[in-house]
């Protein structure tokens, strides 16, 4: 009886360490995301350019790894 | 007597320089050798089985390739002070920041999974079970960055790419043809005709020369070793060594396997000290134990990578220079990342052939990223003031930047799809 309520002690201060942790990373993650909001440097037309192609370019790769799973799932290699 | 005194002064003069290099030394040489990693051994072994000689040449185009794109990094990290993972959120905003920041961390986990299989697979040549090499890696890996100083670990690590050499004299244990060699390595050929199975060969080589941890890890290595404005002609020049000592490894990996596995295909570096064993047992050992070496090489500045990355962004202290008390985060990552890596393959029935084979995949999407990101860096006047990229810069990395994203997302598509080039 004894060792069942410590190991329930246990849990209940690994559960709060744990939420602790959580916590704490969100709070850490939105100060990130609230201090880099917006990018700190002048970007220029180029540079513009290049983020768009980038962005297009992982739309790609994710397209062709969605279809990649997608023949495998149906029987494919 | 006028003659002796400019003897000495020239002698003086150059012990001096090299001195001063071997202390500004570091972060070229070790991410340059540290590149011919456990994939890299393996993919090098294969091109030599497969192609023999006859690829040498394209290895030595990769030597130039590899230090401008490193080059910058140095520019980089000695002008901003800041590293890779904290540059991109800086400038770039914070989605493409989380988004390199996380694609990095899969792939170097994924690619330390892959080193544990080459130096779980080189020592179980000498018949050391997997469990006891993980084990004794991550705490050898664990023990070298403890000391609390970036200079200790430097020098350690130096005289880990020092072993990364024990390919050179593999060579010479095999004879190999010199005139072969020359004849059919050094002009520009290829072999069978530019087919499918070749270009899959070439761009392997190059995925493995340019990879996305290269670029955080020697941006964060500079940064840590507190390099200046001043230091980046030294840094330069740590950069060209590597790069020709990386090219160095690779040719003579090839030489040996193309003299003794020529014609046959090899899946894995393993694979290739088991054929190269019952040839010559000395040469197998040489192999091996400069794979275990190229793993334990990749593994520790991976590891490293992740956890400056981290520690960038999420603002820990995250130095080597630090004890693991005043940067407990900094070192728990870093031995996490080992731990659970190594674990992996320890997994009876655990897919590694898939890793890594993802790894290569996973890398695509990040690689032009990142290589995207540091040529807009380096061209921004109001950080680089300037040290930003000159026209020439301009000129030669954009064109290897194009080249290197144009080949390696055919290569991660031939990876995915390998039916797709023949």
């Amino acid at each position: 009886m004894k060792g069942g309520t410590e190991m329930v002690a246990i849990e209940s201060v690994f559960g709060e360490r744990i939420g602790s942790i959580l916590r704490d990373s969100t709070g850490k993650i939105r100060s990130i995301n609230q201090k880099y909001a917006k990018p700190q440097i002048k970007l220029s037309r180029g540079a513009k350019f290049a983020l768009l192609f980038l962005r297009l370019y992982l739309i790609f790769l994710i397209v062709l790894l969605g279809y990649k799973f997608w023949t495998i799932v149906h029987g494919g290699t | 007597m006028d003659l002796l005194s400019k003897f000495y002064f020239n002698y003086s003069r150059i012990i001096k320089t090299i001195k001063i290099y071997l202390l500004l030394a570091g972060p070229g040489l070790i991410v340059m050798i540290a590149d011919n990693d456990a994939g890299g051994i393996t993919t090098y072994a294969a091109t030599g089985a497969k192609f023999g000689y006859n690829l040498i040449w394209f290895l030595v185009l990769l030597g130039p390739v590899a230090y401008f794109v490193q080059e910058m990094t140095v520019r980089l990290g000695a002008v901003t002070k800041h590293g890779h993972a904290e540059a991109i959120f800086s400038a770039f905003g914070s989605f493409w920041g989380w988004f390199s920041l996380l694609d990095l961390s899969i792939v170097n986990w994924l690619t330390m999974v892959t080193e544990f299989i080459g130096m779980t697979a080189a020592l179980s040549i000498f018949r050391v079970p997997p469990v006891i090499t993980v084990i004794i890696v991550v705490f050898v890996m664990l023990g070298i960055v403890m000391s609390g100083r970036y200079w200790t670990w430097e020098k350690i690590t130096m005289a880990f790419c020092v072993v990364n050499l024990i390919y050179i004299p593999a060579a010479f244990l095999i004879h190999p043809s010199v005139s072969d060699i020359f004849r059919a390595g050094i002009i520009p050929n290829f072999p069978g005709g530019l087919n499918g199975e070749l270009f899959f060969f070439l761009m392997a080589n190059i995925g493995t020369t340019i990879a996305p941890w290269m670029i955080f890890f020697q941006q964060s290595a500079v940064v840590d070793k507190q390099m200046k404005e001043k230091d980046i002609p030294w840094g330069k020049v740590d950069t060209a060594v590597g790069s020709f000592f990386t090219v160095v490894v690779a040719v003579f990996v090839l030489i040996v396997t193309g003299t003794l596995l020529f014609g046959q295909n090899i899946s894995d570096a393993g694979a290739a000290i088991v054929a190269i064993m019952p040839i010559n047992s000395y040469v197998g050992v040489l192999f091996a134990i400069g794979l275990f070496d190229a793993g334990f090489l990749g593994a520790i500045c991976i590891a490293l990578t992740s956890s400056w990355a981290f520690g960038e962004v999420f603002g820990w202290a995250h130095s080597l220079n630090y004890k693991v008390k005043e940067a407990f985060w900094f070192y728990i990552f870093y031995f996490f990342g080992l731990i659970t890596a190594g674990a992996v393959v320890l997994i009876p029935g655990a897919p590694l052939v898939l890793i890594t084979l993802f790894v290569q995949v996973i890398a695509v999407t990040l690689l032009p990223a990142a290589l995207v990101f540091l040529i807009i860096l380096l061209n921004n006047e109001e950080i680089m003031g300037k040290y930003k990229n000159t026209l020439f810069d301009n000129i030669t990395n954009i064109s290897i930047v194009m080249c290197i994203i144009l080949i390696s997302t055919l290569y991660g598509i031939s990876t995915l799809f390998p039916n797709l080039f023949g």
